[in-house]
């Protein structure tokens, strides 16, 4: 099995996180893998050794982007991409789906991909729509926020969660697959595997290696991707005020009793 | 007055088996503030609640035929609302911000070759086009959106409106709409569904109160669920109470499961975990009972007891029995 895995580069979440004046993400101080990606490349390396495959790392981003690429070549991807340009900068989800969908079916130019993996949101904009936009992009049928994954023969089966029900669905191959952190327990590399991952191939790209094509773009007649190709843009961008200090007290025998009063005071309805 | 859209709002409408989704009727509201045109609903199942989409504002609801194909596919929802829209010309297409809505949205934007915004938490008009409210960044900044070309997709979590009944609306009038399903949307084959028990509670998304257990309740809930039954509230938890097997996967609050935004959350035995905080952030009030003064989810506490959870949730519900009589 032939297998892509999306990968992103977000600041670390634990870190003083901004947006710029143009409401977009601040970039590069602190930047580490997608923590939901490692389970991304986990479930795709995992498909791979079942089914005797290899694992093909992607990522649209600047530069120092190559480090998550890097962190999934240690995890056990064979190969990476690197799209970087900065015509890309400032897409939104819809653009970033097209450059991804561009780089796969280039992939693809070499030997059919079949899967595309992702996980289920990046951990910066939180949206869970690149998975579902990337599968449009592609024309491919998509099993989506799985916390299970199996493969027999070119079917694929996931379980997904959604609302109030458990789901079972399958699909024939080539598909879009995203997985929630549910679905696996990410390895960490091993000294011989970092050292590994230090020979593996890493391939960039620039938007002109690529060609990007999708019905809704060119009915509009507009650029395709970046900040000005963008379907969406941020128009004011503020640090939310803290919540106020609240009333904190130490239980010496009645705080139920104020709990009581407090959510009394406070539960609607 | 303000501002408002003159064409079609069209709102995905989500059904609860047969009734309408509470989501939904907040999204139906928001519609008929935005427009002075018409609102119409799209409807993922052949029998909509018409009585329920008209009191909320609907005058039409298009009905796709979905061929016997599941709506619960991402492709086949999808394509069913663009065929909708395709019908209906809207000015706008408004969805409840679930995973499931979400996907929908990011579909409908790739299609239209417009944008979509997801997790909105207002939505008004002005020089003629919806400016969106979100909050990113796990609550730490508030900014407004637009979508720049096209027909603009707008996702709004659930609770982020209060729905308000029409007086004297007759029932939305359903059309269908035949749809051109492509392959990648027939190949998903559902293979089994099983809704979770609801145990007679408030779906977690929607509730008003929310009562969370953390790695504090160690194992036990039933203070938990005592205290959310107390409130009316559903019943939420972190990642490592189902991680630990104490309580099912889909009461997990935080990026990877439910976002909450109720008007009174009660964390028991809570950290405060950034993947927990992620989904509860927006939650209106804030009280936490933990016996680790130094929990960090105390910085978000508009009440924050320090003490055994065992002692004080006993207390506090008796309390609440003795007070409602």
């Amino acid at each position: 099995m032939r297998i892509v895995v999306c990968v992103k580069h977000v600041p670390d979440l634990q870190s003083e996180r901004s947006l710029d004046d143009a409401g977009h993400l601040v970039r590069g101080e602190d930047d580490v893998l997608n923590e939901l990606d490692e389970n991304a490349v986990e479930a795709a390396v995992t498909l791979a050794e079942e089914t005797g495959g290899e694992v093909v790392a992607l990522t649209a981003g600047p530069e120092d982007a190559v480090d998550a690429l890097r962190r999934a070549l240690q995890m056990g991807a064979d190969a990476a991409v690197h799209v970087t340009d900065e015509r890309v900068a400032g897409s939104d989800v819809v653009g970033t789906a097209r450059v991804l969908a561009a780089a796969v079916r280039k992939i693809g130019e070499d030997a059919p991909v079949d899967l595309v993996v992702t996980g289920m949101a990046s951990m910066d904009g939180l949206t869970a729509m690149l998975p579902s936009a990337l599968a449009a992009s592609l024309e491919l049928p998509q099993l989506t926020l799985a916390s299970e994954v199996t493969v027999a023969g070119r079917e694929l089966t996931v379980t997904r969660t959604i609302g109030d029900a458990d789901e079972v669905q399958a699909a024939e191959l080539p598909l879009v697959l995203s997985v929630t952190d549910q679905a696996n327990e990410p390895r960490y590399p091993s000294f011989p595997a970092i050292r590994a991952a230090k020979g593996k191939p890493v391939t960039t790209w620039d938007l002109d290696d690529l060609t990007l094509a999708t019905a809704g773009a060119e009915a509009d007649g507009g650029p395709e991707v970046g900040a000005s190709g963008a379907g969406t843009a941020v128009v004011t961008a503020a640090p939310r005020p803290p919540r106020a200090a609240g009333r904190i007290i130490t239980d010496s025998g009645d705080a139920g009793t104020e709990l009581a009063e407090f959510l009394l005071a406070n539960a609607p309805g | 007055m303000a501002e408002q859209l003159s064409g079609t709002v069209l709102v995905v409408a989500d059904h609860a088996g047969s009734a309408l989704s509470g989501p939904s009727t907040e999204v139906l509201t928001l519609a008929r503030s935005l427009t002075a045109g018409p609102v119409a609903a799209v409807a993922l199942t052949g029998e909509p609640d018409t009585a329920a989409l008209g009191r909320f504002g609907a005058g039409t609801v298009y009905v796709p035929d979905l061929d016997g194909l599941s709506p619960t596919v991402a492709a086949v929802a999808a394509e069913a609302v663009l065929a909708a829209v395709a019908q209906a010309r809207p000015e706008a297409v408004l969805l409840v911000s679930s995973f499931a809505g979400k996907e929908i949205a990011a579909r409908l934007a790739v299609a239209l070759g417009s944008g979509a915004i997801v997790d909105a938490t207002g939505v008004s008009v002005a020089d003629g086009t919806l400016v969106v409210a979100k909050t990113v960044l796990q609550g730490t900044w508030d900014t407004t959106c637009v979508v720049t070309r096209g027909v603009p997709v707008v996702a709004v979590k659930p609770t982020a409106v209060t729905a308000a009944e029409l007086p004297d609306a007759g029932p939305a009038e359903p059309v269908a709409v035949p749809v051109e399903f492509s392959q990648a949307a027939r190949a998903v084959r559902v293979v089994s569904r099983t809704e979770h028990p609801g145990g007679g509670r408030a779906p977690l998304s929607e509730a008003k109160v929310v009562v969370v257990g953390g790695r504090g309740v160690a194992g036990d809930f039933s203070l938990v669920e005592e205290l959310a039954d107390l409130l009316g509230g559903a019943v939420g938890a972190t990642r490592v109470a189902t991680d630990e097997g104490w309580i099912d996967h889909a009461a997990q609050i935080g990026q990877t499961g439910v976002t909450i935004s109720p008007r009174l959350y009660v964390g028991v035995g809570v950290s405060g975990a950034i993947h927990h905080t992620a989904g509860m952030q927006s939650a209106e009030t804030v009280v936490v009972v933990n016996n680790d003064a130094d929990a960090p989810i105390f910085e978000m506490a508009d009440l924050g007891v320090v003490g055994d959870a065992t002692e004080v949730l006993p207390q506090a519900i008796a309390e609440l029995r003795r007070r409602r009589g």
